[in-house]
């Protein structure tokens, strides 16, 4: 068989030019699903960067805490206990031990890309008459910015702090009327207080983060705290927030450290992320095969229409895989020309989206990237569709004896 | 028994071709009953007999488009059982020319492309020479100026003029014709049967025509006749009718 022979997509084309009703209306069906299929990947994926973005906005991916604190049984030497209730016992704020070692540990896991020390507690703004509850947070700003974007979510004043300076949340600032070079009181659940000036303003788009935190350097958080040169836990930052679980897992082996990843602490979101997934993966599979049995439907009429056709193709010497290969061809053509017109489909549905999906003050939604590797995917995906749909008509007609076909 | 291996000039010899439908089952009915028939390069036969008799049969075994349920065909010196169903199909497209009651031709495709048809689908691509040769069998059925219309534009008798074309463009040894004029006006029919008489006489292909019509079994050279599935008789006519 000669493979660049151009007999079966001369005689294909042909059928399909003979049939445009079908041939236009099929390549519609496909064109709408493949749009679909497009739209709703595009959207489900901008989703998803979105909500995962946000998330990780204002929290390290991994952070390492101290060990907790366990109660031990009373005993009398090597007796039995003598107490024999336990009650677990309450976690005061320490440090991590040896912090500083356990970070340049954790800095060489590979995938990590930064570690940086952080120092939290409870604590109280006050301001005049307004007392607000408060977590302090101190950070080494240089390595902090490295794992938390806070730079970028400034919407006042700067981001460089020095020992009695702070930054606080849009909510925060309301509720104690501050604002940039304003002074207020942070106080520390132990009494120690301190007087801080505020030098940036930040908005992470969550109410509950921008009326808690403040941030102050890392110095002023031990002072408050009581922990002179310690560290309540170590954020760190991973090169794919999905294997941050993995890396956790890592550093947990052969330590009693605290570990816990983003994706253990918002168990509840990547269970609803994947019930999202698994709904939009069925919605998308029962599209693909309406759109199978669409092109398959088609090709089945067509080859009972031009069975007295293939009939005299055979009698005349054509062979079987060539008439296989007929609707083999008209089965891909479906699919990939359908799969191109889904794509400029799908792009305008995502203009409108765009244009649509805004929030009050004119901004986007969520970001939807439009990636060009996902139109690539569903061309070859319903190309290999269309494939698969023809198979059982070009099967029959391949099949056809030529004298059953002939007398008809 | 007779030597079974065909001579050197025989297009096409059947030896003891049975056919059977429903083998093997209560309603097993032999249709075709140990024919013998050998036609020679260049001849042109008619097949005759009445409705049921096995004609289109024994046309379809001969074509290659039906195997024996026993016997052997040979055609063009080669023995069809022996292939397989790629080699069968190949055999038939170079050796065998079908024209039929109804032209089959590919609507979708031109007068002029339809002829082309049995070549593209041999050689897999087309060529001028391939083209020049398809314009000319188009003149010679007299179609030159309906060369570019559609299959389905033009007459009856033209769509089967196009089909005799057609069933020529592999410069086959054999022409199997089954009702050939049957669709068409006694004038159509004429000519029809006049241009594949030329054919014959020009090229030296071999004809077998089955037909109903003894006005038209009268102008070949050799009537062969199929009764229950045997021949019961096979002459040469010596009063070939002469058109014109």
């Amino acid at each position: 068989m000669n493979p660049l022979s151009y007999f079966a997509p001369v005689v294909a084309f042909r059928f399909m030019r003979e049939g445009l009703t079908q041939t236009f209306l099929i390549v519609l069906g496909v064109a709408l699903g493949g749009g679909v299929i497009i739209f709703m990947s595009a959207l489900l994926a901008g989703l998803q960067a979105n909500i995962i973005r946000r998330t990780l906005n204002f929290q390290a991916p991994i952070q390492i805490q101290a060990p907790d604190q366990l109660a031990r049984p009373l005993r009398e030497g090597d007796s039995d206990a003598v107490a024999n209730q336990v009650q677990p016992r309450s976690q005061q704020l320490r440090s991590v031990d040896q912090w500083q070692k356990i970070r340049a540990d954790v800095a060489r896991i590979p995938g990590v890309t930064s570690v940086t020390p952080v120092v939290t507690g409870p604590g109280f703004a006050q301001r005049g008459e307004a007392t607000k509850a408060v977590s302090i947070i101190g950070i080494e700003t240089e390595s902090y910015f490295k794992v938390v974007a806070l730079p970028d979510k400034i919407i006042g004043g700067r981001y460089d702090m020095g020992p009695i300076d702070a930054i606080v949340g849009t909510e925060l600032a309301r509720d104690l009327g501050i604002g940039i070079e304003d002074k207020f009181a942070l106080k520390a659940a132990n009494g120690a207080a301190s007087t801080l000036s505020v030098v940036g303003i930040f908005d992470f788009g969550n109410k509950g983060v921008n009326e808690r935190n403040v941030y102050v350097t890392l110095r002023t958080a031990q002072n408050l705290l009581d922990l002179a040169g310690g560290a309540t836990s170590l954020d760190v930052k991973v090169h794919d927030p999905f294997a941050a679980e993995t890396i956790a897992q890592t550093v947990r082996q052969g330590s009693d450290l605290h570990v816990d990843s983003w994706i253990s602490t918002n168990a509840q979101f990547f269970s609803a992320m994947a019930a999202q997934i698994l709904a939009n993966t069925l919605i998308r599979i029962f599209v693909g095969i309406t759109v199978a049995l669409g092109i398959a439907s088609v090709l089945v009429v067509s080859v009972v229409q031009k069975s007295k056709e293939i009939g005299i193709l055979r009698a005349m010497g054509t062979t079987r895989p060539q008439v296989l290969r007929i609707f083999l061809i008209q089965g891909a053509f479906m699919g990939l020309v359908g799969a191109l017109f889904g794509s400029l489909l799908a792009w305008i549905f995502l203009q409108l989206w765009r244009g649509v999906a805004t929030n009050p003050d004119g901004t986007p939604l969520f970001v939807v990237v439009i990636e060009p590797s996902l139109f690539a995917i569903a061309c070859v995906g319903a190309t290999l569709v269309g494939i698969l749909a023809a198979a059982v008509p070009a099967r029959r007609a391949a099949r056809l004896d030529p004298v059953v076909a002939i007398r008809g | 028994m007779a030597d079974a291996s065909p001579g050197v000039a025989d297009t096409l010899r059947l030896t003891g071709v049975r056919k059977s439908y429903a083998t093997g089952t209560p309603v097993e009915i032999e249709v075709l009953h140990g024919v013998d028939l050998t036609l020679r390069h260049g001849e042109f036969a008619a097949l005759i007999g009445p409705s049921g008799s096995g004609k289109t049969t024994l046309l379809n075994v001969i074509g290659l488009l039906d195997r024996p349920t026993a016997g052997r065909v040979f055609i063009a010196g080669q023995d069809a059982g022996t292939l397989d169903e790629m080699e069968t199909t190949h055999l038939r497209g170079r050796t065998i020319g079908f024209v039929f009651q109804y032209h089959y031709l590919l609507p979708a495709f031109t007068a002029l492309e339809n002829v082309m048809m049995p070549v593209l689908a041999a050689r897999g691509r087309t060529d001028r020479e391939m083209r020049e040769s398809a314009a000319a069998l188009l003149d010679r059925v007299g179609l030159t100026q309906w060369r570019d219309n559609k299959a389905s534009a033009i007459s009856g008798g033209q769509q089967q003029r196009v089909a005799i074309a057609r069933a020529l463009a592999m410069n086959p040894a054999l022409v199997l014709a089954d009702e050939p004029s049957g669709n068409l006006d006694t004038e159509s029919a004429d000519a029809v049967f006049d241009l594949m008489r030329d054919v014959n006489e020009r090229s030296g292909t071999t004809f077998l025509i089955v037909t109903h019509d003894p006005r038209l079994a009268q102008r070949c050279d050799r009537i062969v006749e199929l009764v229950d599935g045997r021949i019961v008789s096979d002459r040469a006519n010596t009063k070939v009718v002469r058109r014109g």
